[in-house]
C-alpha cells in the first residue's frame, strides 16, 4: 500500500486538508442546539452558590453555617471541613495549594476566595443562603504587585515559602516562590561588543482571559463515592485527576463529559467549582449546578499575571545583537505558579544572541491565582522586549525588520531555552510582512507604524482517538480533546484525506473520561498536532485493514493492495476496486466490526513565530488610539482548516489590542477588584478592531505527518509592542507601561509638548 | 416565592409561563421555557450573549424583567431557522467560520439579524457598530463581519431574483 510521505518537505497537495469545510459542530452552534456548561438540566437537580471572601487577606477566626443549614430550601452547605486536609495527609505542596485555592482553610489570600458553598432548590435561595453564612475575619496587611510583595518586611502569604532555584537555599521565608535562570556567554564582553546598549523598565497589569461562557458545571454524584460531572473545560481528564485529588477520590470515580466550551484561552485548564459541584451533591444525594457570575469570574479565576521587566541589550552598529540581560518578576496571585518560567524561555527565543542572562521570579501577592493565558508569560515579556529591539533599530538607523533579519534564530541556532531549533520558519514570517502590501504601502499621513515578531513552543503530549467505520462506510472519529476552536474540524479533514472519502463522511465525537483514552488539556497548541496524529495514526493502520480484508477477499498477497481515493485497488487493475463501503459492508465477513484506537506521547512539536504589523492613527488631544491597519504573519507549519487558523491568529491578535490598551485589573488600596465586569473591563468591541489581515506562513514542521505546528497562541505575543513602537513612531512619545490607555498616553503626549 | 403568569409569542408560538418575581426574561426563557440557546455571558447587559429579540428590537434578556414580555413577541436563536432551512446568516456563519467557540453566536445572528431587517445593505463600519454591544472574545470580529455582509448580499440578491419572478 502507498501512503503520503511521513514527513513532507516540499508542498504536497492535498484533496481535504487546507480546505474550508463546515466544522461538524457549526450546526448545533448557530441554532442554538450546543450544550454549553450552564445547559444541563437533571431531575431533581439543585442550584449552587458560594461564599468568598470579601478581604484580600485575612485569618478565619470563625465560619457558622447553621442559619444558611437552617433555610428552607438549603440542602447541604459545605467548608474547607468538608474536604480532605490535603496537607495534614502529607499531600504535595502543589495539591495542598490547590485544594486551598478551592476553599480556604484558615486564611483567604484574596478577594474572591472561596470559603463556603451552598446547594438549594434555587439560584435566589443558594444566593440568600450564602448570605447568612456568619465567616468572622481577621484582616491582615496584604501585598499586590510584585514590588510590595517582594520588599522588606512584606506581609507573607505563606509562613514557609523559602524560594526555590536560590543557591545556597534563603534561610528566610518570602514571597518569592522560584527563580528560573537562563544564561550562556559573557554578558560583560557582549556588553562590551556593542556600540549602542539600552536599559529599560517595563510593568504590565493582570488582565483577564475574558472568555465569555463564565465557568459552569453540573456534579451528580451517587451515594457509592462515584459522580458524573458536566463541566466546561480544557481538558476533562485533567480537570478529572485535579477535582479527585481535591475531593481524595481515586480519578477513575468521576465520569467527567466535556461540555461545548465557551471560550477558555488557558482559563478553563484548571479547577474551580467542580469539587465543590461534587462535594455538595454528594452531600446533598441531589445533582447540582454550578454557575458564576461575570463578576466572580473576574475576582476568582486566572487572569495572567502583572509584572516588572529590567531589560538591557546590546547592538553593534551594524545591527548584530551582541548581549541581553532580562530580569523579570511576574505576579503568581495566591499561590506560586506564574507563567515566569515559560516567559524566561521566549524572551528572547526569536533571536541568536552569543552573551545573555535571563533571570526570572515567580512571586505570590493577595490577587487570584494566575492561570494559564495564550502563550502564558510570553506576551508579557515579548512587551519589553519586542520594544526594546525596536529602540535598539531606531538608534542605529536600522529598519526594524532587517535587523530582526539579521538576527533571527534559524535552522541549526541554539535557542536561548536549550534545544537546538529543527526547521522553522521566523525570517519567513519576517519576509513575509516586509513584502507585504501592508509595509510596502507608505505610512498614512499622521499615522505610526509598529512592528514586533513573537514565539511560542507548540507542545506535543498524551492524546488517544478511536476511529471505527459504520457498516455503511462513513466514519466515526472520537477523540479526547474539548474543542475550543474548530479542532473537529481538523480532524475531519485529516480522517477524509486519509481515507480519501469526502470530508461529509465523517463525524467527530469528543468522548467523556470513560468512554476513551486519556488525554492531555487542550492548550499549548497541541491538539491539531498530538490529537490529529493519532487520529492519523488510527485511518492508517484501518486502511492497512482495509487492505488485507480486500487481499482475503481477492484471494492475493497484501503487497499487491493499495489504497486510492477511498478505496482498495489490486495493482494489477484485475479486480472491481473495493470502496470503503463495500468493504464495510462485508465486515463480518473479512474480519469483524472495522474499528482502531491509538494512543501516544507525541513528540515533535514544531515551534511558531508571528511577525505582526500595526498603523496606528493617535489623537493627540485625547490619547486615543484607532487601529487603521493590521497585518499578521504566522507560521502555521500547515493550515489543516485555512479559516480557522485565520480565526486563531485574528483572535489573538484582537485579545493582544485588547491588552495594549485598555485591559487591567484595578485594585484599590483595600486590595479589592474595582473592575469586575465587562463595563469597567472593557474588552475590544466589533466597532474598535477594523478587519485584521492574517498571511499564513507554511514552513512544514518535519515532527508532524502533514507539517503541522499549531496555531492557537503564538497571536497574542506581538501586538503590545507593535502598538508601543507605533505610538512612538506616530508620536515619539515612548509608553513603557501597559496599558498604554488613552490617560497614560495623553499624559506622555503632555509632557513630551512641555519638554 | 410568589410567581406571575405571564402570556407572551416565542418563535412564533403562544406561550404562558410561571416566572419568579423579579425574574429576568433570561432566566425566564433558559428555566422556565428551555430555550438554553440564550446564553449568560454577564447578567449585567454588558455582553450581549442573552441577545432576543423582543417585537423585532434587539434586547438584553438579562435586562428585562419577564413580566415585562406579557403580550409580546420574542424570538431567540431557536426561532432563527424557518422549518427546515437554515436563514442565511446561520448559513453564512457557518460557511464563513464566524464562530469558534460558538458561545457568543446565538447574540450575533439575532443582533445581525435585527440590522438586516432595517437596514438590508449596510457598510462594514454600520454593521461594526450594530454589533458593538455583542462581546466575542475568539474571532477578533473580522469573520463574523464578512459573515454578515455576506447574508445581506445574498438577502438582497434573493430578494431581486424573487421580485424578476
Ligand atoms: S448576559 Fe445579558 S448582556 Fe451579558
Ligand atoms: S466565538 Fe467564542 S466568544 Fe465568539
Amino acid at each position: 500500500m502507498t501512503m503520503i510521505d511521513e514527513n513532507p518537505t516540499g508542498a504536497p497537495s492535498y484533496k481535504w486538508v487546507g480546505s474550508r469545510s463546515i466544522r461538524p459542530d457549526g450546526l448545533d452552534k448557530v441554532t442554538g442546539k450546543a450544550r454549553f456548561g450552564a445547559d444541563l438540566t437533571l431531575p431533581g437537580m439543585l442550584e449552587g452558590a458560594v461564599a468568598r471572601s470579601p478581604h484580600a487577606h485575612a485569618r478565619i477566626v470563625s465560619i457558622d453555617t447553621s442559619a444558611a443549614e437552617a433555610m428552607p430550601g438549603v440542602h447541604a452547605v459545605i467548608t474547607a471541613a468538608d474536604l480532605p486536609d490535603l496537607a495534614e495527609a502529607g499531600a504535595k505542596t502543589d495539591d495542598v495549594f490547590m485544594s486551598e485555592k478551592i476553599l480556604a482553610r484558615g486564611k483567604v489570600l484574596w478577594e474572591g476566595h472561596p470559603v463556603a458553598a451552598v446547594a438549594a432548590t434555587s439560584r435566589e435561595i443558594a444566593r440568600a443562603a450564602v448570605a447568612a453564612i456568619e465567616v468572622v475575619y481577621e484582616p491582615l496587611p496584604h501585598v499586590l504587585t510584585v514590588d510590595e510583595a517582594l520588599a522588606d518586611g512584606a506581609p507573607l502569604l505563606h509562613a514557609e515559602m523559602i524560594t526555590r532555584g536560590v543557591d545556597p537555599a534563603p534561610k528566610t521565608p518570602s514571597n518569592a516562590a522560584s527563580r528560573v535562570v537562563h544564561e550562556r556567554g559573557d554578558l560583560d564582553q557582549g556588553f562590551a561588543d556593542a556600540d549602542v546598549v539600552l536599559e529599560r523598565e517595563y510593568t504590565t497589569k493582570p488582565v483577564h482571559q475574558g472568555y465569555i461562557e463564565p465557568h459552569a458545571c453540573v456534579a451528580d454524584a451517587g451515594q457509592d463515592s462515584r459522580a458524573n460531572l458536566f463541566v466546561s473545560s480544557q481538558g476533562h481528564f485533567s480537570l478529572r485527576a485535579m477535582t479527585a485529588t481535591t475531593l481524595g477520590w481515586p480519578p477513575s470515580a468521576l465520569t467527567v463529559t466535556a461540555a461545548e466550551i465557551g471560550g477558555g484561552f488557558g482559563g478553563k485548564t484548571t479547577i474551580y467549582l467542580e469539587p465543590l459541584a461534587v462535594r455538595l451533591s454528594s452531600k446533598a444525594g441531589r445533582p447540582v449546578r454550578l454557575v458564576m457570575g461575570r463578576d466572580e469570574v473576574f475576582k476568582a479565576t486566572g487572569p495572567t499575571s502583572g509584572s516588572r521587566m529590567k531589560i538591557k541589550m546590546g547592538v553593534t552598529n551594524d545591527g548584530k545583537m551582541t548581549a541581553a540581560q532580562v530580569w523579570m518578576a511576574f505576579e503568581a496571585g495566591a499561590f506560586p505558579g506564574s507563567p515566569v518560567g515559560a516567559a524566561s524561555m521566549t524572551a528572547i527565543a526569536c533571536y541568536d544572541i552569543p552573551n545573555f542572562l535571563v533571570e526570572g521570579f515567580d512571586v505570590v501577592c493577595n490577587k487570584p491565582k494566575v492561570a494559564a493565558y495564550r502563550a502564558p508569560g510570553a506576551p508579557i515579556i515579548a512587551y519589553g522586549v519586542e520594544s526594546i529591539v525596536d529602540e535598539l533599530a531606531r538608534s542605529i538607523n536600522m529598519d526594524p525588520i532587517d535587523l530582526r533579519l539579521a538576527n533571527a534564530a534559524v535552522e541549526g541556532t541554539q535557542s536561548s531555552y536549550g534545544p537546538v531549533f529543527p526547521r522553522i520558519g521566523f525570517v519567513e514570517t519576517l519576509e513575509a510582512i516586509r513584502d507585504s502590501d501592508h509595509y510596502r504601502s507608505p505610512v498614512p499621513e499622521g499615522m505610526g507604524r509598529g512592528v514586533a515578531s513573537g514565539f511560542w513552543f507548540n507542545i506535543g503530549g498524551n492524546s488517544t482517538a478511536t476511529v471505527h467505520v459504520n457498516e455503511d462506510g462513513n466514519v466515526n472519529v472520537i477523540e479526547g480533546s474539548p474543542d475550543i476552536g474548530g479542532s473537529r474540524a481538523s480532524m475531519a479533514l485529516f480522517a477524509a484525506e486519509e481515507f480519501g472519502i469526502s470530508v461529509d463522511r465523517i463525524s467527530v465525537k469528543i468522548a467523556d473520561t470513560q468512554t476513551i483514552g486519556f488525554n492531555d488539556v487542550t492548550g499549548g497548541s497541541r491538539v491539531t498536532l498530538a490529537t490529529g496524529k493519532v487520529v492519523i495514526d488510527c485511518c492508517r493502520a484501518i486502511k492497512e485493514d482495509l487492505c488485507r480484508r480486500a487481499a482475503k477477499t481477492w484471494d492475493c498477497e497484501i503487497g499487491d493492495v493499495e489504497w486510492v481515493e477511498g478505496q482498495a485497488q489490486h495493482a494489477s487493475g484485475t479486480e472491481t476496486p473495493l470502496s470503503l463501503a463495500e468493504l464495510a459492508e462485508t465486515a463480518p465477513r473479512t474480519g469483524g466490526p472495522i474499528s482502531v484506537t491509538k494512543s501516544d506521547n507525541v513528540r515533535g512539536a514544531g515551534a511558531a513565530f508571528t511577525t505582526q504589523l500595526v498603523d496606528l492613527e493617535v489623537d493627540e488631544e485625547t490619547g486615543v488610539c484607532r487601529v487603521a491597519r493590521y497585518t499578521t504573519a504566522q507560521d502555521a507549519g500547515k493550515a489543516i482548516h485555512p479559516s480557522y487558523v485565520e480565526g486563531q491568529m485574528q483572535g489573538g491578535v484582537a485579545q493582544g489590542i485588547g491588552w495594549a490598551f485598555n485591559e487591567e485589573y484595578i485594585h484599590n488600596a483595600d486590595g479589592t477588584l474595582d473592575n469586575a465586569s465587562f463595563l469597567d473591563y472593557r474588552i475590544p468591541v466589533a466597532s474598535d478592531l477594523p478587519m485584521i489581515e492574517t498571511i499564513v506562513v507554511e514552513v512544514p514542521n518535519p515532527g508532524h505527518p502533514y507539517g503541522v505546528r499549531g496555531v492557537g497562541e503564538a497571536g497574542i505575543v506581538p501586538p503590545m509592542a507593535a502598538i508601543g513602537n507605533a505610538i512612538e513612531h506616530g508620536t515619539g512619545v515612548r509608553l513603557n507601561d501597559l496599558p498604554m490607555s488613552p490617560v497614560r498616553l495623553l499624559d506622555a503626549i503632555n509632557q513630551r509638548n512641555d519638554g | 416565592m410568589s410567581r406571575t403568569h405571564i402570556n407572551c409569542t416565542i418563535n412564533g408560538d403562544e406561550t404562558d409561563f410561571l416566572s419568579e418575581s423579579g425574574g429576568s426574561l433570561l432566566n425566564a426563557l433558559r428555566d422556565d421555557v428551555g430555550l438554553m440557546g440564550v446564553k449568560e455571558g454577564c447578567g449585567t447587559g454588558d455582553c450581549g450573549a442573552c441577545s432576543v429579540l423582543m417585537d423585532d428590537r434587539i434586547t438584553c434578556a438579562c435586562l428585562i424583567f419577564a413580566p415585562e414580555v406579557e403580550g409580546r413577541t420574542i424570538v431567540t436563536i431557536e426561532g432563527l431557522a424557518n422549518a427546515d432551512e437554515l436563514h442565511p446568516l446561520q448559513q453564512c456563519f457557518l460557511e464563513g467560520a464566524a464562530l469558534q467557540c460558538g458561545i457568543c453566536t446565538p447574540g450575533f445572528l439575532l443582533a445581525a439579524k435585527a440590522l438586516l431587517d432595517k437596514n438590508p445593505d449596510p457598510t462594514e463600519t454600520e454593521v461594526r457598530y450594530a454589533l458593538a454591544g455583542n462581546l466575542c472574545r475568539c474571532t477578533g470580529y473580522d469573520k463574523i463581519i464578512r459573515a454578515v455582509l455576506d447574508a445581506a448580499e445574498g438577502i438582497r440578491a434573493s430578494a431581486t431574483s424573487g421580485d424578476a419572478a
